[in-house]
């Protein structure tokens, strides 16, 4: 839709939210800035204390902003009180009402509304058909499965039709065969009600399997915004690739650069192009980066950019991972996926060269 | 072979386990049965029998105590005629209680909110606050207001050396005293059992029904008091049936004018030399109170189930 530029569900500008005061404050969001669009599904990703948590709170108005603002489709929700914000959320708990069925879960934010009764009621019959609960809507929360339990809490956040909804870690509390379900499941409704999702996760790999874009988060600021594939391919620093998926790194010192490419010469001696990203100037010694796939092991160790010896071959079904001592002292791991050929047959002790694919090292700040 | 050694062997076990469990629950047996059932069996049985000229009973059969409990025999012709005297001390006692009830739970639901959101040290400053009025006697306690409200006390001085009033409001023996005593004595019965129940309550709830679009008074109706019912149902109960049965502080703040039943009850010992009507009107007052909470439990529970 060239005509229709994305609209911005959320944006949030410049909010810092600090906790305490005095010696003892801590600054769980440090002025962070970004904006949210329209029918997206919108990941915060960070380990525990980055202040993912904060920032969803902060949107649904548990808590308020230190200083900053809110904005939602352009007007200030910052000063507002939760029950008044058309933004819903799943918490990690799912804090289910325990003295009420899953219909009055269900129905409780429409009742709440003060919508007609039985607008309500077809609206929860929807809502139970979504998330396929028909067949439990007279049941006690207590009496179904965590499985269930999330289903509810998802129908019960999406039965008011928010503008945005708000998930707090959701799939947490389930076993590792209904998170993957429940991942698809999460992706489907979000197409389906055409809602905007933000989810707070510090599980990369949901995160990138489900998200539209991913908010990167350390220590109260975030630190890269971008599609799940920029964030793996292209780690705006050191951190986002060391958080995001497994990363080799490899000291090296620039010897010219030129158009976003450095040629750096490494430990070993070999020199390496690698890539950086924009607004960052490398110079002098660095590290470079290399994801364990975007490496190849060769028999022929004199033509291997790096080189070193086989110490460990772990098998993981879908792919093995080769760990190799490098001849100065760091580990590098590569990685194959499995195939029915295995092409790929080198022995635990054997001298082994390393050769990067293009594009396959970077240049990351620390 | 090993099979049914094996089975027999647990048979034996869980034998053991039962005399075992038998044992242990002896103790509690004999307390209840001792302090507890006895006492009720002996007022039953001297309920029934004749009071003698000068205090306790004589061995006969009889159902005076009770026919007096509404009836009076005429002086002149030994016939019976209703006196509702008893009756309306009964249903003044049972008015005090549902007001001392009510009061407690207005004031002690806020009361109990505000100490179960404290942190948790503050928490247990304030159980300690709330606890320190066990510490003395209730005599004691109850002559100390009798000292404040008195025409010379505390409160009238004060007024009156404010120069707000010129004469001293009269508190004392009055059925305001009396309301005032109760309410002191049991506020405290309400507070904790309630704070236990709120306690427990899932704050997240509340800010899963914020969320929700519920404002706060919402939340208070269709969250909190629901979940905290057990603890507004306990609470209810350990004020309304001692309040109804109440005895110092009616005698010493209603100066014995205003009787209510515990009086009543503790005269016909006394000066009254009735034991058997004091039987009788004792468990006249235990069976009111069964169905009451019969019919309150059976109310407040159905609530419980249908949110």
């Amino acid at each position: 839709m060239p005509d229709k530029p994305d609209r911005n569900a959320i944006e949030v500008v410049n909010v810092s939210k600090i906790f305490g005061s005095g010696e003892g404050q801590v600054a769980a969001l440090d002025t962070v800035s970004v904006s949210i669009r329209e029918n997206e599904f919108f990941t915060l990703l960070g380990p525990s204390g980055c202040g993912k948590t904060t920032l969803l709170r902060l949107i649904a108005g548990f808590d308020f902003p230190s200083a900053g603002e809110i904005l939602l489709y352009g007007q200030d929700i910052a000063p507002l009180p939760p029950f008044k914000r058309p933004v819903n959320t799943v918490f990690q708990s799912y804090a289910l009402f325990p003295h009420m069925t899953v219909a009055d879960n269900i129905g409780f934010g429409l009742e709440m509304l003060g919508k007609p009764k039985a607008e309500i009621a077809a609206r929860v019959a929807q809502m139970l058909k979504l998330v396929k609960m028909e067949a439990l809507s007279n049941r006690r929360t207590s009496q179904i499965s965590g499985g269930q339990q999330q289903r509810v809490a998802l129908a019960r956040a999406l039965a008011p039709q928010p503008k945005v909804l708000l998930l707090d870690e959701p799939l947490s509390a389930l076993d590792y065969k209904l998170r993957k379900e429940m991942q698809i499941e999460l992706k489907r409704l979000q197409h389906e009600t055409g809602i905007t999702f933000i989810f707070v996760t510090h599980d990369q790999e949901e995160a990138l399997t489900m998200s539209d874009r991913i908010a990167v988060m350390s220590a109260g600021k975030i630190l890269q915004v971008g599609a799940p594939r920029d964030i793996y391919d292209r780690p705006a620093e050191r951190f986002v690739a060391d958080f995001i998926g497994e990363t080799n790194f490899l000291k090296g010192t620039v010897v010219s650069k030129k158009s976003g490419v450095a040629t750096v010469k490494l430990a070993s001696g070999a020199t390496v192009a690698a890539g950086f990203p924009e607004n960052f100037d490398p110079s002098g010694a660095v590290t470079v980066v290399v994801r364990p796939e975007h490496a190849d092991l060769i028999a022929d160790v004199s033509k291997g950019t790096v080189s070193g010896t086989l110490a460990n071959v772990v098998y993981f079904g879908t792919d093995t991972h080769y760990h190799v001592k490098l001849d100065g002292g760091d580990n590098f791991i590569v990685r194959y996926q499995n195939s029915r050929s295995g092409a790929v047959t080198f022995e635990t002790g054997a001298k082994v060269g390393i050769v990067f694919e293009d594009d396959g090292a970077r240049i990351l700040k620390d | 072979m090993a099979l049914s050694q094996a089975a027999l062997f647990e048979a034996k076990a869980e034998k053991a386990s039962a005399r075992r469990n038998r044992l242990l629950s002896l103790p509690a047996l004999i307390v209840i049965g001792v302090f507890g059932v006895l006492p009720l069996l002996i007022i039953l049985v001297y309920s029934f029998l004749q009071a003698a000229p000068y205090g306790g009973v004589q061995w006969k059969f009889s159902t005076d105590a009770y026919l007096n409990f509404l009836f009076q025999q005429d002086i002149f012709d030994d016939t019976l005629q209703f006196t509702p005297d008893f009756l309306i001390i009964y249903l003044r006692s049972f008015l005090f209680a549902v007001v001392t009830t009510v009061i407690c739970l207005l004031l002690g639901f806020p009361t109990a909110y505000f100490m179960a959101t404290r942190t948790p040290a503050q928490r247990n400053w304030w159980v300690l606050l709330i606890t320190i009025p066990f510490w003395s006697n209730l005599l004691v306690r109850t002559l100390a207001i009798m000292f404040i409200i008195r025409d010379e006390g505390l409160i009238n001085n004060l007024l009156i050396g404010l120069g707000v009033i010129d004469k001293p409001i009269t508190m004392l023996y009055t059925n305001f005293a009396i309301q005032l005593g109760l309410l002191y004595s049991f506020l405290p019965f309400m507070i904790l059992p309630l704070y236990a129940s709120l306690e427990k309550l899932d704050f997240r709830l509340v800010e899963a029904a914020n969320d929700l679009y519920a404002t706060r008074r919402q939340v208070l109706w269709r969250i909190i008091i629901p979940l905290s019912l057990p603890g507004i149902i306990a609470g209810c109960l350990l004020v309304f049936i001692p309040a109804l049965g109440a005895y110092v502080t009616p005698l010493i703040l209603g100066g014995g004018i205003h009787l209510m039943i515990g009086d009543l009850i503790a005269q016909q010992f006394g000066s009254g030399r009735n034991w058997p009507l004091g039987c009788a009107q004792a468990l006249i007052l235990m069976a009111a109170v069964l169905v009451a909470l019969y019919f309150y439990v059976r109310t407040t529970s159905g609530k419980i189930q249908h949110g």
